[in-house]
């Protein structure tokens, strides 16, 4: 009984430090949202660290980590240091704005992520609210930025990434005018608004172009077997087959198409992008397939290769496209601050829509009214293995 | 003091003490003494005691292990924000729409699920509360994937207040009445109590359609607050995160399930700020509990004003 009555407490304990451990941060912040006062300006990362799409938000993450490391190396911004406070959004739309609104209440200039575009429209009533900017690293649903209703751009979101229209009308141009294929089969994933949306602008862009879709199919989430629907799309006979999804599916459909025969080149979109593509479907069977992306590792541009070798050499792995638009995140923000000569929310916002010419990682970046980066998509292939970029 | 007279003296007691509890923290709300995070956190313990709340009465009362509790929420969800935003019915019609049709969805899932025990039982409703799931995924019409978006938020502390008391009003006095000591029964052994004359599966049915029809409500209040709701929102993991609160709370325990629909609320908020090492200590915490405690936090016990007295050392 004694024992049992101790446990009881110590339970009971454990729940009351949480409510004063949850309680203890609400005396070191005032309501509102004050300006960072002191030699430190607050960014807030709201990225996806655990969960479904873990492996998205920990990469930007890490790639603005980095970005901010190399600021505050250099003297930080407006002599300041940036200081950032990471929070996991568990890949859940509500603990997003969850989080945004603990980040809004500790007084950052901007928030970084989320980077599901779902969590980015939870994330916008607050930041809109407290008039703070967000910058989302890959949210490629048109909504993200417009208030679809009324047409009216969002003061306070931004995103680093192009659109998924951008995406497969590149593609298509590639397919056709580069490759010179003139039809097409769409096999891709239905179980998501993104590949669908690529299948969607890659056919009108294609038949805009005179070429033809000879077949259009889907699959869903986790399938592991394509055969059937490869068979049906091989006796279509396409010169080009665009997969738009991702690579967990995309790596085994690839292995089965080319285990029966079919030679024909594939594409798709950054989904694609992951080391396991290799690793699961072969060097072999990958030859003659690409894939839209935001940037090429092996681009021999010195920004580039600086940031590749900086972030190889601090997180042992290669960086990927939300690394490299994390990093890009980052430093808009940095450029924004230093134009507004203020960590003022709300004047670095009003930078933010003027930024111009920024040189980025993932491209060269102007926001146009809807705070979409205007830039240039780059076209990967698959070489024995290797990445090669057009 | 004779007893009617007693229990009047507690049921005004009561409801000065609720009255005071909602009044405060109304204030608070009111004077921004609670900024916007502390309102999201503590609208999220008010939908996750609704939550857990409902799904004690069949898994903690009735004994039926249910593992569809997200999918009766997405119900309510669904569609209380077409009423709102398609059909601009007012909010408190929409909330009723909404806990209708978890209800009936209950009904249609109960009927052929209940049949089964344990296991099988647990199965079939996680099997039920993915079918839900993947139907919103696929309908065009209600936003596939991407879902709902640009919710008007209408829920507000005193909607919230309102939905807690009257779910535990609802349980407490089912669990107290004839109703609730025949699902206790089937709990403790169904064929006993069908040997008493107990219509065992009229009352699971019954005990699965109260529960689900409560996770609508928190389902709507849910979508009304967080602006957003997707099929991805509800899935099997959320199942998961409200069974977790029931058997932390102790099964079959009202006050055991609020209590623990508290801590995990506080303890994903407060974990927040670790990212690294959250789900660690998050799992480390309910693995300990588990140890130390299999029966969770109060057992089938309910912490009342005796056990507060007891623990004093004093008379109630």
């Amino acid at each position: 009984m004694q024992v049992k009555r101790c446990l009881t407490v110590l339970v009971l304990v454990l729940f009351a430090m949480g409510i004063v451990a949850g309680c203890g941060t609400n005396n070191t912040n005032q309501q509102g949202t004050p300006a960072p006062q002191g030699t430190e300006i607050l960014v807030g990362l709201n990225c996806e660290l655990s969960g479904g799409v873990a492996s998205y938000g920990t990469n930007a993450a890490n790639g603005a980590k980095l970005a901010f490391e190399e600021i505050n190396a250099k003297g930080g911004v407006l002599g300041k240091q940036i200081k950032v406070l990471e929070r996991d959004s568990q890949s859940k739309t509500d603990e997003a704005m969850n989080v945004s609104a603990d980040l809004v209440s500790k007084g950052v200039v901007a928030q970084i992520g989320p980077l599901v575009s779902g969590a980015v429209a939870a994330c916008t009533p607050v930041m809109n609210e407290n008039k703070v900017p967000l910058i989302a690293p890959a949210a490629t649903a048109p909504g993200a930025t417009v208030d679809e209703k009324t047409g009216q751009t969002f003061p306070y979101i931004f995103r680093a990434c192009f659109l998924d229209s951008d995406q497969g009308v590149r593609m298509a141009e590639f397919a056709y005018d580069t490759l010179g294929l003139k039809t097409a089969a769409i096999y891709g994933s239905t179980s998501d608004d993104y590949a669908k949306g690529l299948a969607k602008y890659f056919k009108e862009a294609f038949e805009a172009k005179g070429g033809k879709i000879v077949a259009n199919e889907g699959y869903v989430t986790g399938d592991k077997d394509f055969k059937a629907t490869l068979t049906k799309i091989k006796a279509t006979q396409p010169a080009f087959i665009y997969v738009p999804g991702y690579y967990q599916e995309v790596s085994i459909l690839i292995k089965q198409a080319r285990e029966l025969g079919i030679t024909a080149p594939m594409g798709g979109g950054d989904g694609w992008d992951s080391p396991d593509m290799v690793t699961v479907a072969g060097a072999a069977a990958l030859n003659d397939t690409y894939f839209t992306n935001h940037y090429s590792v092996q681009d021999p541009k010195p920004a580039i290769a600086n940031f590749v070798k900086a972030y190889e050499t601090k997180y042992s792995k290669t960086p990927d496209s939300f690394a490299a638009l994390g990093y890009d995140s980052a430093y808009l923000l940095v450029e924004a601050i230093k134009s507004a000569d203020s960590a003022d929310p709300v004047k670095v916002a009003e930078a933010l829509a003027k930024t111009k010419d920024f040189p980025g990682i993932t491209g060269t970046m102007t926001f146009n009214e809807k705070h979409n980066p205007v830039k240039s998509i780059v076209v990967i292939e698959f070489k024995d293995g290797k990445l090669v970029s057009h | 003091m004779p007893s009617s007279k007693r229990q009047w003296l507690w049921l005004l007691i009561n409801i000065v003490v609720l009255a005071g509890i909602f009044t405060l923290v109304q204030y608070m709300i009111a004077t921004r003494m609670l900024n916007q995070y502390y309102q999201i956190n503590l609208a999220a313990m008010a939908i996750n005691i609704i939550l857990s709340v409902s799904l004690n009465l069949i898994n903690g009362f009735t004994g039926q292990l249910s593992l569809g509790h997200a999918g009766f929420m997405a119900v309510g969800a669904y569609v209380s924000a077409i009423c709102t935003k398609n059909m601009d019915l007012p909010f408190i019609i929409a909330i009723i729409a909404g806990c209708l049709a978890a209800a009936l969805a209950g009904f249609i899932i109960g009927v052929p699920t209940l049949r089964l025990r344990g296991d099988y039982l647990a199965i079939a409703t996680l099997g039920f509360g993915e079918i839900i799931r993947v139907i919103l995924q696929n309908i065009e019409e209600l936003g596939g994937p991407a879902g709902i978006v640009g919710i008007s938020r209408l829920t507000t502390w005193p909607y919230l207040f309102g939905a807690i008391v009257f779910t535990i009003i609802i349980i407490q006095n089912l669990i107290n009445s004839s109703f609730g000591r025949a699902i206790i029964s089937v709990r403790e052994d169904e064929v006993a109590a069908e040997m008493m004359g107990i219509h065992t599966t009229w009352y699971k049915v019954l005990a699965f359609m109260i529960g689900a029809g409560l996770a609508g409500l928190a389902g709507a209040l849910f979508a009304h607050y967080f602006y957003i709701i997707k099929p991805e929102t509800f899935n099997f993991l959320k199942s998961f995160d409200i069974l977790v609160m029931v058997v932390l709370g102790g099964l079959g325990s009202t006050t055991g399930a609020v209590l623990a629909a508290i801590f995990i609320t506080v303890l994903t908020a407060y974990l927040q700020a670790f990212p690294a090492v959250r789900m660690i200590i998050y799992a480390l915490i309910l693995v300990l509990v588990m140890i130390y405690r299999p029966q969770g936090m109060l057992g089938n016990k309910e912490l009342t004003r005796k056990t507060f007295g007891r623990f004093w050392g004093g008379s109630a």
